[in-house]
Parts: C-alpha cells; structure tokens; sequence
C-alpha cells in the first residue's frame, strides 16, 4: 500500500466535493446548472416515487372480488404528460446553451495557447509556449503539476502523445480529452491561489489510475518568479555535493536522457518528464508517491514495483547509486 | 383469479421430456433454444459477477494490492464485454425466443434452424472471448477506444480473441433479430393486428429492428480494427482518425442500450397490469413510444463523446436529440404508475421487482438526462457518476426486469412455482445490495473519482464509500445465489402451476405449462389485446367496449363499485 506523506505544495486540504467547489468562473456556472438539473430531477423523482408508493399501498388488493375498473387510458393526460416534459426539457435545453456560452467561449481560440498540456502514459506534460528563457533557447515544461496565474483566463491546448486521455480539473474548467493529432483547446481560470487536484479521466491503459495531476494557481506576481526559475537550465551540482556530482555523471551514464529531457545537460528524451527542475514539483510518477528523498530513492530502486506497468525500466541501481542519483535530483531545482 | 377454461386434456407433466442430453445439441424448438439462451445468459451472468467481486474487493481500500493494475483492466474488460453480450443480451433473446412465438399463438419461429444457428452462434462467440485467457486477456475496455486498442499499445492477442468474438456474437444475434421480425409479420394469430400484439412482443419486435440497423455499425468497426491490428491498416492509428472508431462504436453502442432495455420494459408492462388487475394505462401510447425510441435511439449516440472537442453545434444537436428521447421514456413511466392507479394490487415477487423497477429506472434516466445537459457532462463524464447511472438503468432497471419476468414466467416455463417466500427475501437483499452498491457511487463521481481506476488515493471519504460500495455488492451477490438456490429447489420441488397461475389474458397462458411442442391445441379467438379477459368475460369483452380514452374510461357498474 502506498503511503501519501503530506505535499509542501498543498496550501489547503483538497475540496471534498469538487464537482460542487468551483473555483473559477468557467467551472461554477456548471455547479449552478448541476443544482438546477438534479433539483428538478429529484422533484420529478420523488413525484414518481411518491405516486408510486401511494398506490400500491392505496389500492392494494384487500380480499376484494371481482375485478377492479377497467380502466384503458386517456389520450388527453397522455398529451398534457408529454408537454410538460418537453417544457422541462426546453427550459434545460437553454440553460444548457446559456452555460456553455459562458463556460466554453469559443472567440480568440486561434492564438498561441498560454499552456500546452499533453497526456502521456502516464503523466501530464505541461509546456509554456509563451515563455522563453534568458538565453532564448527552449521551453518550459514541467510534469504532474501546471501552474497558473490566478485571476486570468487562459487557453490551454490540450494534446496526447499516445492514446487518449482526458484532462479533468473539476474546480477550474469542464473536462476535455486529449486526442492525439488533435489539438483540443479549452479555457481555464482559477479565481484565487491554491492547490487544485485533478485527474485523467478516460482509461489510457495499466496506470490510468496515477495519471493524476495538480493544477498550482500562483499570484502573477509568483507565477512569472516561477516561470523565469523554471526557464533556466539546470545548474550543475555545487562542488561540495561529492554525492550530487557522482549522481550526475550516473544519469549520464546509465542513459537517462534517452528518455528524459535535462536542458543544459544534453539531455533530449521525450518518453519520460522533462527532470530539469524535477526537485521543484511536489509529486513523483503522476502522484503515485510525494516528491521526498526517501519517496524517489524508492521509485529508482524499483519504478516498476511502484507503478507497475510504467515505461521506466528497473536499474538495479545499489544503494550507493541509488544515495547518488537522488542526491543529485534533489539540486534540480 | 379467473383462469381460462380451456381444453387441458393433452398437459404433459413437466417432467415428462426426453431426458437426453443430446436433445439441446440438436434442438430447434424455440422454446428450447430460450431456455438455453437463459442458462447461457445466467453461466456467463455468474462469471461476470464473480470478476465485478473480484474488481470491487480491490477497491474496497486505497492503495490495495489484491489485482494487478493490468489485472483488474482485463476484469473489467472482460466484465462489461461479459455482461452486455454474454449476459444481458442472451437472456433476453431467451425471452424473447420462449415467449415471442407463444404470445402471438405461433407454432414456432419462422425458420427453426437458423434460430438454433443464432444461439449456436452466440455459444461459440463466449467461448472464443473467454478463450483469451491462454493468450492473455483484453484490457482495452469492453469500448476498446483506438489506439489503445491497436497493436502499439495492446499487444496481446486478446483484443483480437475479443473482436473475433463479437464478431460471432453480433452475427448471432442479427440473425435471431431477423427470425424475430419475420416471425412476427408473418405468423401471428387470426385477428391479432400489430396494435393488438401483447407489449412484450411489440417492443421485442421493435428492438430487432435496432438490432439489425446497429450491430452492423459494431461489426464493421471491428473489421477496420482487425485490418489496423492485422494487416497494418490505419483506420484508427497513424493518420486516421481515433475518434472515427468513437463513431462506429457509439453508433452501435447507444442504440445497444435501448437492445438492453426495450425487452425489459416489454417484461414490466406485462407484470404490472396482471398484478394491478387492469390492463394498460394507454396500449398504444406505451407502444407507439417504442417506436419513437427505436428511430431517437440512432440520433443521440454522439453524446458519448462530448468531450471530444465537437464543434459548438453538433455538442447541441446531440444534447437536443438526448432530451427528446427522455420524452418517450417519460410516457413509459407514467403509464406504468397509471396502471397501478386504481387497481387492485397483489404484491407478488415478479410484482415487487417491477416495482423496484419503476423507482430505480426513473432514478437511473434521470441522472441520464443530467448528461444531456451538456455542461455536466463536462464535468461528470467518465467518473463514477457515470459507473452509477447507467447501473441504474441497466442493473437496477433490466436486471430487476429480468428477475421479475423469471418469477412471472417460471411456472410457464418450468410448470412448477418458485418459493415466494424465498423469493421476498432475496427480493429484499438484492434491492438493498443493489443501492448500497450504486447509491454511493454517485458521490464518489462528485467528489472527482474517475471510472476506470484499479485504485485511488487516500482522499477524505473516497476510502469509506468505496468500502459500503463494496460489502453492500456482497449483499447483492448473496441475494442472488438465494434466488439460484430458489430456481434449482422450486424446479423439483415447486407447487404445481396450472397452465395460468396469475390469471394473466395473453395467449402464452392459454396452453400447458410448459407448452407443448407446437405450443397450442387450440387458440381461442382473438379479438383485442387481452384475448383471455374476452374469454373469461364473455359478458364484457375488451372489443365490445367503446374505443374512446375519456375520463374514466367504459367502466361497467360493478367495477364502478368494486371494494378496495
């Protein structure tokens, strides 16, 4: 069983009804629509139900002979049944339209999206086509975590490098699958800073389960600090970290930048997440573990008994590699 | 109750057949065709619940470890693929073909053999998927959504198994749909019009209609699946469209939800006007609603995928047609409460499930219309609300339809009762199980639980709903085997039926329990809908009675006083 340790980054507990906490403009119309809907729908509910009851305990059978009025039906109360579902109906339908209009506008969507997240089996990449680096070079992207400035809508692009996924963000926006060859686009807003959890949302294959994700709503201000540390490249260990240095030379060695990209280190792979500021982010592996020392010395020692099925491959890394490799991830700031 | 006085001489006890086994290889009798359809349906029934326990002990806690991830994806692979055609499906073609030919006074169906091929077909189909598990089982779900189902990412045969297998199953199927309408144009009793049919034959007859327009949808699907996985195709993958496999599937898929359901609403509008002592509140409009299903049914898939990115007005199109067709379905209700209004109630086992029917299906369509409201679909699509509501349709709906149809119909079948008391008990087991199961769920989709997890993290609540989830699908399971262990004592040991033991006015209780080879000795007339009411009222038969819907309806005076 996997241990959850408190996360640094959870400025609050998760909401316990997300569907129902909005914390944005684009998701609480959709919570207004869904009281409205399941409020008239459990009045209908409880119209059927109650007629129901009532008339199996009215009309139940109590020795009587005979049978009861042959009753066939009544072409009228059938019609007036039939209108006053499609009223209900109709009056659903331009709710439905008006919260689309106001969750899901479609203007301005031919721009340069300000975040381009796309799924992998098994972890969300989040990239900033905005942004770029002091040396003009590169993009941000980041993995398990997207952060957002609060108080602004912006456009995401939601995209996939395998099979279809779906991003699901309940208290920020509606869902959208991620389609490979197909660049879904939605808006999302997150009203005031805070941890917001979200999660994949259609079944991508073994570990559909830990392909979640945090949405990380920052104030401007700590969002651009963030976005200009996460756009430098990564630092090489200080030389008092003997173990750090060691570790670097490791991931080199073994090949890790086949699959993982480190900017500044040569390192280009696009399988795995972008590790260039890996000691930043609070979760390992689409949340499988917290990002903590003990927590990443367990996923090298085996990723594949954390996360069975995941494309990381089990190193056989000893225990000095594994106080190595670690130590090294943990300066990647 | 009235029985129907009909000449009994020929009754063979029910136990007289042949006690060859080798009879069922060979049979084309359609009533032992359904009886093999129902057992087939209740085998596979049994595997299927077997693998959803196996599937809800995982997540009974967070984090547990009793599955595989990659095990509990070929579980519930295998479970919905299970359930839908191996299950649900051939039960009801069981029904369908044991009672079809009997309501509408036929001898047979149309074309024996091709009926025993259908089953046959069907058979071969469940051993094929099941024959996966030497080769490794699919895991790609029971919708395979390309690319997860082509080679890169499924790389096992079992997706193959399975396409092959429903490639047989879907041809089965069509066929019997094909034997079913032409059985039913062509080989109805004199007198008995298409607008005097009994409802479970309309609705069985419109349903195959919808089976031979939608399983060719499927079947071509998974022949462009085969080419990718097979032969390097690239229908779905490498340049072709994944969401084209969504339309194909969905085109099928959705229609194959009304295939799961019509039949079963034809059960309950059989139980509850003999229960309720009346006929139908409304024939043609319970009926004629079928219809409107049947064409709406093809109109509204794409609200399976609304979050696929659509263009603004096909998302609207789609929600449109999704509300239109709750129109329909709201005439089906609301004429079942009205049959019961002003009956005479008995509170009979088949009478208890049709009413549990009533609740949860009303509960399970209208979560259904919370997703035609297109923003909640949005936020709830594949979560758990959505694992919940169609449970309600398809557990708490069809299945309850189906118990209730099997404790209606046993003693035709069998000649002999099930234990009512038995029966209650399970009744009440499986009812609580039921709810207790999928009550909950639809809390956990609100508070963010995707479907489709083998596990989730420790979040607040999420833990102790999955648990109640759980034990309360243990209660279910138990009720259930009550209900086996029912079937298999009453078989032997039943009080002995009677050819009309609920006093029922469609033609299938005019004959023996069971019926006969050849089904009839003689038919009596047929003049309306209920043929056994004319007879045994010969004073006051339903076609002598004005053909007017007002007010009260014709009521004769001694029905006007009768005690309640």
């Amino acid at each position: 069983m996997l241990k959850q340790g408190p996360s640094l980054l959870l400025a609050s507990a998760p909401a316990a009804l997300p569907t129902l906490q909005p914390a944005s403009p684009l998701a609480a119309p959709i919570t207004t629509l869904t009281y409205v809907t399941l409020g008239l729908g459990l009045a209908i509910f409880a119209l059927v139900t109650g007629l129901t009851f009532y008339f199996v305990w009215r009309y139940r059978h109590r020795g009587a002979e005979g049978e009861p009025p042959q009753i066939f039906g009544n072409a009228r109360d059938e019609v007036v049944w039939m209108l006053m579902a499609g009223g209900i109906l109709v009056f659903l339908f331009i709710l439905t339209w008006i919260t689309m209009n106001r969750i899901d506008p479609q203007a301005g969507q031919d721009g340069t999206p300000d975040v381009i997240v796309t799924g992998h089996q098994w972890f969300w990449e989040a990239s900033y086509p905005r942004a770029t680096n002091p040396a003009g070079l590169g993009v941000v992207s980041t993995a398990g975590e997207i952060h957002i400035p609060t108080g602004k809508k912006l456009l995401l692009e939601v995209g996939s490098a395998d099979v279809i996924h779906d991003f699901w963000a309940p208290q920020l926006a509606r869902k959208m699958d991620a389609i490979p060859g197909q660049g879904n686009r939605l808006w999302i807003q997150a009203d005031k800073p805070g941890t917001y959890l979200g999660a994949c949302s259609e079944f991508c294959g073994a570990q559909h389960a830990w392909m979640r994700f945090k949405v990380i709503a920052q104030t401007p201000q700590d969002f651009q600090a963030w976005l200009a540390r996460q756009a430098q490249q990564a630092a090489p260990p200080p030389p008092a970290q003997a173990e750090a240095l060691a570790g670097a030379a490791l991931f080199v060695r073994q090949g890790c930048g086949e699959c993982h990209t480190l900017r500044g280190v040569g390192a280009r792979g696009t399988v795995g997440p972008d590790l260039t500021h890996f000691a930043s982010r609070g979760i390992i592996a689409g949340g499988v573990l917290d990002n903590t020392p003990d927590n990443l010395r367990r996923w090298l020692h085996n990723p594949q008994a954390v996360k069975p099925g995941v494309r990381m491959p089990n190193y056989r890394l000893n225990d000095a590699q594994l106080r190595q490799l670690t130590a090294y991830l943990e300066t990647l700031q | 109750m009235t029985t129907a006085p009909l000449p009994t001489e020929t009754a063979p006890a029910p136990a007289s057949r042949p006690r060859n086994f080798t009879r069922w290889l060979s049979t084309t009798d359609h009533k032992d065709i359904g009886m093999m359809y129902l057992a087939l349906g209740a085998l596979f029934f049994l595997i299927g619940g077997v693998e959803v326990l196996m599937m809800r002990l995982q997540l009974a806690r967070p984090g547990n470890t009793l599955l595989q991830a990659t095990t509990y994806n070929e579980f519930f692979t295998l479970h919905g693929t299970t359930m839908i055609f191996l299950a649900v499906m051939p039960i009801l073609l069981g029904f369908s073909n044991y009672l079809l030919p009997l309501q509408i006074g036929a001898k047979d169906m149309a074309f024996p053999r091709l009926n025993a091929f259908g089953f046959w077909l069907t058979a071969f189909g469940g051993v094929i998927l099941y024959l996966s598990l030497l080769e490794g089982p699919p895991d790609a779900g029971w919708f395979a959504y390309a690319p997860l189902s082509e080679r890169p990412f499924s790389s096992s045969l079992g997706t193959d198994f399975w396409a092959a297998a429903l490639l047989m199953m879907g041809m089965g199927t069509t066929l019997t749909a094909l034997n079913i309408i032409i059985t039913t144009v062509r080989y109805r009793a004199v007198g008995m019009g298409l607008w005097k049919m009994p409802l479970f034959s309309w609705m069985v007859f419109v349903n195959s209609f919808i089976i031979a327009f939608a399983l060719p949808s499927l079947s071509a699907a998974l022949i462009m699946l085969e080419v990718d996985r097979a032969l390097g195709g690239r229908f779905f993958q490498g340049g072709g469209s994944p969401v084209l496999w969504q339309h194909y599937f969905w085109l099928f898929g959705h229609p194959e939800v009304y295939i799961m359901v019509l039949p079963a609403w034809g059960i309950i509008s059989e139980v509850i006007p003999v229960f309720s002592r009346k006929p139908i509140f409304g024939y043609k409009f319970v009926a004629g609603s079928t219809l409107a299903i049947a064409v709406l049914s093809f109109a509204v898939y794409a609200h399976h995928m609304f979050a696929v990115g659509f263009a603004r007005p096909v998302n609207l199109a789609f929600a449109a047609s999704t509300m239109l067709i709750a129109i329909p379905t709201g005439i089906k209700v609301t004429n079942w409460v009205a049959t019961l209004w002003k009956g005479s109630i008995r509170l009979t086992v088949p009478m208890l499930y049709a009413i549990a029917f009533i609740v949860q299906f009303t509960f399970g369509g209208i979560t259904g219309v919370s997703f035609a409201v297109l923003p909640i679909d949005w936020q709830l699509t594949d979560s758990y609300y959505v694992v919940a509501h169609f449970h309600y349709v398809l557990m708490g709906g069809t299945l309850f339809a189906l118990l209730s149809g099997l404790h209606f119909y046993f003693p035709k079948m069998t000649g002999r009762m099930l234990s009512e008391g038995f029966g209650k008990i399970a009744f009440w087991m499986i009812t609580l199980g039921f709810n207790g199961v999928f009550l909950v769920q639809h809390a956990l989709g609100m508070m963010g639980m995707p479907r489709r997890v083998y596990t989730y993290p420790d979040l607040p609540g999420w833990g102790a709903l999955n648990l109640f989830s759980t034990v309360s699908a243990f209660v279910l399971a138990l009720g259930l085997v009550l209900t086996l262990i029912n079937i298999v004592i009453s078989w032997r040991l039943g009080r002995i039926a009677g050819d009309n033991p609920w006093g029922a006015w469609t033609l299938e209780w005019a004959t023996t329990s069971p019926p006969p080879k050849g089904n009839f000795v003689r038919l009596p007339p047929v003049k309306s809908s209920r043929p056994l009411w004319d007879l045994a009222h010969p004073e006051d038969p339903d076609h002598q009675r004005p053909p007017r819907h007002d007010q009260q309806g014709h009521i004769r005076p001694e029905e006007r006083n009768h005690e309640r």
